[in-house]
C-alpha cells in the first residue's frame, strides 16, 4: 500500500506542476519516448503546413487560366510543399517513431546517445524553422519576404544568384544543411543503440522487424544525407565564396548537381518507405494473428533494396541525355529493385494467408497500404523503362506516382502506426468509429486525388505550372484532383480530433490492448521513464508470444 | 465449406474494381485519337514517339497482369480470411515460412524484370542510335527564359517560339535533329506526339530527333522548372509539305523590308530599348536576349504561345507584359498611347 500511496502522490505532484515547469521538463528532455512525441508533434504541425500549401495550389488549379494566386506565389508554394513534407514531415515522424518504438522493442532503457538524440531533434526542429523563417526574412527582389521558388530539388542554375536573388535560396540550402545534421546524428543513434543496446537474448536474427528495418533506414541517412550537405556546402561556395561548382555561366555543370541530389534523392526515398514497411510488417501480424511469413528473407529483401537503391538515383535523370549504355544500366538496377520490393508484398500476403484478420483502423490503414503501394511499384516500372520516362518523366504522372508512394504508401502506414501505438504513447484508447471515418474519408480523397493525376500526365501535362491552356483534355481531371484534397482534408481534421478527444477522454488502454506479441507491450502504457524495471530477457522474435503459449513457444521453430 | 469461400458479389465487385482501374488507360490507348488531347502520349505521329507508344502498351500489358494477380490475392485474402462472428478465439496455426514459395515468387519476377529490361534496352538504343541521313534538316533549339529560339544552320533563318519542319515520308525519311542549347537555366523540349521529352542544359549540348509524318500543328511546352513562367513557356510544331516548308523557309531568310508609312514606330523602336534585346534583320536592331523580330507577323502567337498574334495584344503585351505573361523578361517599356499605336502600326509591317 506504502508504495502505491507514495506513486499516486508522485502523480499528483507532476500534475499539479506549474505549466513552466513541464515546458521545461519538454524542452530539456533526453528521454527517448518524450523526444519521441516531440518530432511527431513537430512533424504533425508541419503536415498541416504543407497539406495548406498543397491546397493552394490546387485550388489554383482547379481549372485552366486561374487567378487564385500569383506564378511566383505558386512556385513558392510547390517549393515549401515538397520541402516541407520530405524534411519536416516524413523524416521527423519516422524518426520520432523509431524513437519512441527502437528502445522498446529492443528491451532497452533508453537510445545509445540520448543527448545526441535531444540535439538532432532540436537541429531539425531549428531548420523547419529557419526555412519557414524565410517568409519573412529573407529579402526578395522588392525587399518583402519571399520563400524559396526553387523547387525542391532547386535544379542548378536556378539556384545561383544571377537566377536567384535575395536570400530564400539561402534559407533553403541553411534548412536542410542543419536538418541534415540532425538526421545524420539521430541515424548514428539508431545504429548504435541497435548494435549495442539489445537486451539479453535478443540476437540480431531475434530482432523484431522494425529494428532491422531502422538499421537499414538509419544506414541510407548516413550515406545518402552526407552527399546532400556537401552539395548545399558547394552551393553556398558557389553563392558566397565565388566557386563556380554549379554557376553554368562560369563553366560550372548543372548535371553534376542533379548526380549529386539524386544520389541523395533517391536512397531518400527508401529512407522513408522502409519504416514504413517496418510498420507494416508489426500491425500485419498483430491483426492477422500469424507471425510474419519469411523473416529471414524479409530482412534480406530490405537489405537488397537499401543496397540497389544506391545504384538508381539516374532515373530521375533519364531526359538530361546520357547515352544509351548509362541510360540502360540505370534501367536494369531500377528494374531489379522491384523483386525484392515484390518479395515484401507478398509476404506480407502470406502472412495475412490462413490468418484471422481484425479489421481495426491501423490494419484497415496497412491494408490500402498493400494495395496503394503495389500501384505505385507498377508505375515505378513504367518510369523506370527509360523511353517510357521520356514521356512521363516531370508529368503529372510522376506527381501522380510518387504521392502514390509517399501518401499511399508511407502516410497510409504511419497513420496505421499512430492509431496501433498510440494506447502505448498515451495509455488511452482512441476512439475506433472516428478512425474508421478517419481511413473512409482519407480513402476516397486519396484515390480522388491521385488516382485521376495520373491521366494528365499521360495527356502531357507537365509538373510545376502554376496554370494551363484549355482544350488540352486536362480539365475534368485536374477538377476531380482538387476535390479530392478536401475529403482528405476532412480526414485529417477527423484525425486530429480522434487523437485530441481521446488523450483526453478515451478509454484507459491497459499495457497490451492487442495481444500483442513485442517487448513495447509488456510494460505500462504509457511506459516509465526507465521503461522497463528489469531488463527482459528474449529467447525468439516475439517474447510476449513465448509467454502467453508457454506450451508452443516460437523458440522451437525459430 | 460453400459459405466459408468468399461470396460471389466481394469476386464480381473485385473484377468490376480492376476494370475500372484500367479502363482510364485502355481508352486513352484504345483509339489513340487525338481529339481527347492535342498532347496525348497514345497518339504518336512521328518515329521515336511510336517506338515508345509500342513499349508503353507492352510494359502496361505486363504490369496489368501482376496487378490482377497481386490485387486479386489481397482481395482474397481480405474476403476470405477476416474474423469470423462465431470465431472460437483460438489462434490460427502459426507459420513462418516456405522457402519454396519464396523461391518461386522470386524467380519468377526476375524473368519478368530480364523480359522487361531487353525489351526498353532494345528501344533506348533505336532512338538514342538513330543514324542521321545526309537529307536530315538541322535545327539548334536554345531555351531562354521564357521561349524558344530556332536555328536553322546553313538556311540563314532565325526565328522563335514558332518550329517548322518538314513531313517526313516514312519511304524516305526527312527527319529533323534537333540541337538543344540553354541560354540561362534548364528546360525541356517536350511534343508528346512527336518525341519524348529532352532537356536543354546550360553547357550540356543534348540533341534529339523527329520524323512527323502528317503534316500539322503539334503542341507542347517546356517541362523542366525554368523560373516564374514555366507554365506559358510553350512549344509549337508546325510539321508542312515539303513545298510548304522551302517556301517557308524562303521567306524568313528574307531582310525586313522598310515601309516609311511606319517610319514613326521604327524609329521609336530604334530610339528605346526594344532593340536591346530584339533583332530586326536589315536595321540596327540586333539585340539577341529576345525573340528575333524580322518577321513577327508570319507566326500566330505572341510571347511563346501565350496569346494570339493579333494587334490588340502585340499593342498590349509592349503595354503591360504582365497582362500577358507575369514575370516574363520583357519590360513595360512606359510608352505613351501614340508611341505603342506607332510601334504596333511597325511591329505589323515585319512580315
Amino acid at each position: 500500500m506504502v508504495s502505491t500511496d507514495s506513486i499516486s502522490t508522485l502523480r499528483a505532484d507532476i500534475a499539479s506542476r506549474p505549466f513552466v515547469a513541464k515546458l521545461h521538463d519538454w524542452v530539456t528532455t533526453v528521454d527517448h519516448k518524450r523526444l519521441g512525441i516531440l518530432y511527431i508533434v513537430y512533424a504533425l504541425v508541419f503536415l498541416l503546413i504543407g497539406g495548406i500549401e498543397a491546397t493552394i495550389m490546387r485550388i489554383q488549379l482547379i481549372r485552366p487560366h486561374n487567378n487564385f494566386v500569383s506564378p511566383s506565389v505558386f512556385n513558392q508554394m510547390f517549393t515549401m510543399h515538397g520541402t516541407t513534407m520530405i524534411f519536416f514531415v516524413a523524416m521527423p515522424i519516422l524518426f520520432g517513431f523509431a524513437n519512441y518504438l527502437m528502445p522498446l522493442m529492443i528491451g532497452a532503457r533508453d537510445m545509445a546517445f540520448p543527448r545526441l538524440n535531444a540535439f538532432s531533434f532540436w537541429l531539425t526542429a531549428f531548420g523547419g524553422i529557419l526555412l519557414y523563417f524565410s517568409f519573412l526574412g529573407a529579402n526578395g527582389l522588392y525587399g518583402a519576404g519571399s520563400a524559396p521558388d526553387v523547387g525542391w530539388f532547386a535544379y542548378a542554375p536556378l539556384t545561383s544568384q544571377t537566377f536567384s536573388r535575395g536570400h530564400s535560396t539561402d534559407f533553403w540550402i541553411l534548412a536542410l544543411l542543419v536538418s541534415g545534421f540532425g538526421s545524420i546524428g539521430t541515424a548514428i543513434n539508431i545504429v548504435a543503440t541497435i548494435a549495442c543496446m539489445r537486451c539479453p537474448g535478443m540476437t540480431l536474427g531475434k530482432m523484431p522487424l522494425l529494428g532491422w528495418l531502422n538499421l537499414v533506414m538509419a544506414v541510407l541517412v548516413i550515406l545518402a544525407v552526407s552527399p546532400l550537405s556537401a552539395a548545399q556546402i558547394m552551393l553556398l561556395v558557389d553563392r558566397y565564396l565565388g566557386g563556380h561548382f554549379f554557376d553554368t555561366q562560369a563553366g560550372g555543370s548543372a548535371v553534376i548537381w542533379m548526380h549529386f541530389f539524386w544520389i541523395f534523392g533517391h536512397p531518400e526515398v527508401y529512407v522513408l518507405v522502409i519504416p514504413a514497411f517496418a510498420f507494416a510488417s508489426e500491425i500485419i501480424p498483430v491483426f492477422s494473428r500469424k507471425a510474419i511469413f519469411g523473416y529471414p528473407v524479409m530482412v534480406a529483401a530490405t537489405v537488397c533494396i537499401a543496397f540497389i537503391g544506391m545504384s538508381v538515383w539516374a532515373h530521375h535523370m533519364f531526359t538530361v541525355g546520357m547515352n544509351s549504355n548509362a541510360n540502360t544500366f540505370f534501367v536494369l538496377s531500377t528494374m531489379a529493385i522491384a523483386v525484392p520490393t515484390g518479395i515484401k508484398i507478398f509476404n506480407w500476403l502470406a502472412t495475412m494467408w490462413g490468418g484471422k484478420i481484425h479489421f481495426k483502423t491501423p490494419m484497415l490503414f496497412a491494408i490500402a497500404f498493400l494495395f496503394q503501394f503495389l500501384v505505385a511499384g507498377l508505375t515505378g516500372i513504367m518510369l523506370s523503362a527509360a523511353p517510357f520516362d521520356w514521356q512521363l518523366g516531370n508529368s503529372y504522372f510522376v506527381v501522380a506516382h510518387f504521392h502514390y508512394v509517399i501518401v499511399g504508401g508511407i502516410l497510409f502506414t504511419t497513420f496505421g502506426a499512430f492509431y496501433y501505438w498510440f494506447p502505448k504513447m498515451s495509455g488511452k484508447m482512441y476512439n475506433e468509429t472516428l478512425g474508421k471515418l478517419h481511413f473512409w474519408l482519407f480513402l476516397i480523397g486519396f484515390h480522388l486525388t491521385f488516382d485521376f493525376m495520373h491521366i494528365p500526365g499521360l495527356l502531357g501535362m507537365p509538373r510545376r505550372i502554376y496554370t494551363y491552356e484549355p482544350g488540352r483534355g486536362w480539365d475534368t481531371f485536374n477538377l476531380i484532383v482538387t476535390i479530392g484534397v478536401f475529403f482528405q482534408g476532412a480526414g485529417i481534421l477527423v484525425f486530429v480530433a480522434n487523437l485530441l478527444w481521446s488523450y483526453f477522454h478515451g478509454e484507459t488502454a491497459g499495457s497490451d490492448p492487442w495481444d500483442a506479441w513485442t517487448l513495447e507491450w509488456s510494460t505500462s502504457s504509457p511506459p516509465p521513464t526507465y521503461n522497463f524495471a528489469t531488463i527482459p530477457e528474449v529467447r525468439s522474435r516475439r517474447p510476449l508470444w513465448d509467454r502467453k503459449h508457454p506450451e508452443d513457444p516460437d523458440w522451437k521453430y525459430e | 465449406m460453400q459459405n466459408r469461400g468468399p461470396s460471389n458479389w466481394k469476386m464480381r465487385f473485385a473484377v468490376q474494381l480492376i476494370v475500372l482501374l484500367y479502363l482510364p488507360v485502355a481508352a486513352l490507348a484504345g483509339p489513340a485519337d487525338r481529339s481527347i488531347s492535342p498532347t496525348n502520349i497514345f497518339a504518336p505521329v512521328s518515329t521515336p514517339a511510336h517506338s515508345i507508344l509500342g513499349l508503353s502498351l507492352f510494359v502496361l500489358a505486363v504490369t496489368a497482369a501482376i496487378f490482377v494477380i497481386v490485387f486479386s490475392l489481397l482481395v482474397y485474402c481480405v474476403a476470405r480470411f477476416g474474423k469470423r462472428a462465431d470465431d472460437d478465439g483460438r489462434e490460427p496455426p502459426q507459420v513462418y515460412g516456405s522457402t519454396q514459395v519464396e523461391l518461386a515468387w522470386t524467380v519468377i519476377p526476375i524473368l519478368i524484370v530480364v523480359v522487361l529490361f531487353m525489351a526498353t534496352a532494345r528501344v533506348i538504343a533505336s532512338i538514342q542510335k538513330g543514324a542521321r541521313p545526309a537529307n536530315a534538316i538541322q535545327v539548334i533549339a536554345i531555351g531562354h527564359q521564357f521561349w524558344w529560339e530556332y536555328r536553322y544552320p546553313g538556311l540563314k533563318v532565325v526565328t522563335a517560339n514558332e518550329l517548322h519542319v518538314p513531313v517526313s515520308d516514312p519511304a524516305h525519311p526527312t527527319p529533323t535533329f534537333i540541337t538543344l542549347l540553354s541560354a540561362d537555366t534548364d528546360h525541356s523540349f517536350w511534343v508528346p506526339r512527336l518525341a519524348g521529352k529532352t532537356d536543354l542544359i546550360p553547357n550540356h549540348p543534348n540533341t534529339m530527333w523527329i520524323d512527323p509524318q502528317q503534316t500539322g500543328l503539334y503542341l507542347g511546352q517546356c517541362a523542366q522548372y525554368c523560373g516564374t513562367q514555366h507554365a506559358k513557356m510553350l512549344l509549337r510544331v508546325y510539321v508542312q509539305s515539303r513545298e510548304e516548308f522551302n517556301r517557308w523557309i524562303e521567306e524568313q531568310s528574307q531582310v525586313a523590308h522598310a515601309n516609311p508609312a511606319v517610319s514613326e514606330g521604327q524609329r521609336i523602336f530604334k530610339a528605346t530599348a526594344c532593340i536591346n534585346c530584339h533583332g530586326v534583320t536589315g536595321t540596327v536592331a540586333d539585340g539577341s536576349f529576345g525573340p528575333d523580330l524580322t518577321h513577327l507577323m508570319s507566326r500566330e502567337t505572341i510571347a511563346s504561345g501565350a496569346a494570339p498574334n493579333t494587334p490588340e495584344n502585340l499593342r498590349l503585351w509592349i503595354q503591360n507584359p504582365d497582362a500577358i505573361k507575369p514575370g516574363s523578361k520583357m519590360p513595360a517599356m512606359g510608352l505613351s498611347d501614340q508611341e505603342l499605336d506607332a510601334v504596333t502600326a511597325y511591329l505589323a509591317t515585319l512580315r
